[in-house]
């Protein structure tokens, strides 16, 4: 077969290959990770530290890998910039929850719930990803939230979330969230952060997801 | 010519075949490829046929994923529908199916739920999919979401799917937010070689649906 040569640095410094390599036909592309040490936010805005968030993709996909909090029973958050450099776009949304314990002891109407208490209408508050998320060594949050088109200027922008966390009652929890910020104005910053405390460590990272 | 003073390497097609890094290559993207996008305007349907303009719906792929991104309806009160194609022109494959939704009220109020729909789901019925709630014809409002299709060039087995959709959806002249939750099975051994998307009534008036394979 034919040899080709090429030295270190050709390979080092590859950003992309031929269709046939798989490297041009990925509809998903990682944008940016973010990794918490002790972070009081994790923020993702548009044009800056590389981060893409306009129109150059349809949706966008964010991936929470193992969020540890640093106090226990925190709860991981959400919110959208849309104009000015406050996170306060008006939501209304909608969350429920399963819910299962280590040692099985939950009654039965645990184990399935709207949570009446975590849901936005209209406010311009944080939107809670999760209840509260145990702070053990091996306690942590994972899961991902599709954001709808953040670059119109004509439709609210949705968003879906769904992640698993270890409950600070030694529980699965299994939690949806989705939503739309009511507003016209383009989304061109997300900013994730705890109820109370730092995010102590854990990975987010933003994918576009290509529509040509 | 002179060569940089580093390493040289030789590699042939096996060489390139079995690396696994290639500088600042992620892996990932390669793993959800774009097929075709339609975009709605005042369109009744919305099909994509394998093997018609440019859509690829056969084994190339085990899973297919559409993506809604503001589904604009045109008449206001009516639900956007999903159906599939075994075989023949008509989109008539039967299915069993479950929907749950959840919602909230725009005004707060504590009208709010999470809710199983009988009158949403399918059972043994050639009928559409409804997957999102009634629609809201405000010039802001719109459906988001999405379609895994699992297999759908199988003989063998039913053809199993899951939507997830997002909307602003009118309930009582209130908007709410609406979260739709659909899944099923086209009890079909006949191979689905297209999928249609349709309002319940009057078209879509605007809007995108892109569809992917996954490899």
């Amino acid at each position: 077969m034919a040899l080709v040569k090429y030295n270190d640095r050709s390979l080092k410094d590859l950003t992309t290959t031929p269709a046939a390599a798989g490297g041009d036909t990925g509809a998903l592309v990682l944008i940016k990770t973010l990794t918490a040490s002790s972070s009081g936010t994790l923020s993702f805005v548009d044009g800056t530290d590389s981060v893409v968030l306009d129109d150059t993709y349809p949706i966008y996909k964010f991936e929470y890998i193992n969020i540890h909090p640093a106090t226990d029973g925190a709860r991981f958050s959400v919110n959208f910039r849309d104009g000015g450099s406050s996170y306060d776009a008006t939501k209304t949304t909608t969350m429920f929850a399963t819910y299962h314990q280590e040692d099985d002891g939950e009654s039965s109407g645990d184990r399935f719930a709207y949570q009446s208490g975590a849901d936005l209408a209209q406010s311009t508050g944080v939107q809670r990803l999760t209840s509260s998320i145990g702070n053990a060594d091996d306690e942590t949050y994972s899961g991902e939230l599709f954001l709808f088109n953040p670059s119109s200027t004509t439709f609210v922008k949705h968003f879906i979330s769904r992640g698993s966390s270890v409950h600070d009652a030694s529980a699965n929890q299994d939690s949806f969230v989705a939503g739309y910020c009511n507003v016209t104005a383009a989304i061109d910053g997300v900013q994730f952060s705890m109820n109370s405390g730092n995010i102590d460590a854990g990975k987010i990272k933003l994918y576009g997801i290509k529509d040509a | 010519m002179t060569l940089p003073a580093e390493k040289l390497i030789t590699i042939n097609d096996r060489g390139a075949r079995v690396a696994t890094t290639f500088g600042s290559l992620t892996s990932g993207g390669a793993n959800m490829v774009f097929i075709k996008k339609l975009t709605a305007s005042s369109s009744a349907t919305l099909s994509f046929v394998d093997g018609a303009s440019s859509v690829v719906l056969d084994n190339t792929y085990k899973e297919y994923v559409f993506t809604f991104k503001n589904i604009h309806a045109a008449t206001s009160g009516q639900t956007f529908t999903v159906n599939f194609r075994d075989g023949g022109t008509n989109y008539d494959a039967t299915k069993t199916t479950t929907y749950f939704l959840t919602y909230q009220d725009e005004a707060g109020g504590g009208d709010v739920a999470v809710s199983y729909i009988t009158s949403k789901d399918l059972a043994q019925s050639t009928s559409a999919q409804i997957i999102s709630q009634d629609t809201n014809v405000d010039n802001d409002a719109s459906i988001s979401g999405y379609l895994h299709l699992f297999n759908p060039s199988s003989t063998t087995f039913v053809k199993h799917f899951i939507a997830n959709t997002q909307s602003m959806n009118l309930s009582s002249g209130n908007p709410y937010s609406y979260q739709a939750f659909i899944a099923g099975y086209c009890n079909v051994t006949a191979a689905i070689d297209g999928v249609q998307f349709a309002m319940s009534s009057g078209n879509i008036d605007a809007g995108d649906i892109c569809l992917y394979g996954i490899l």
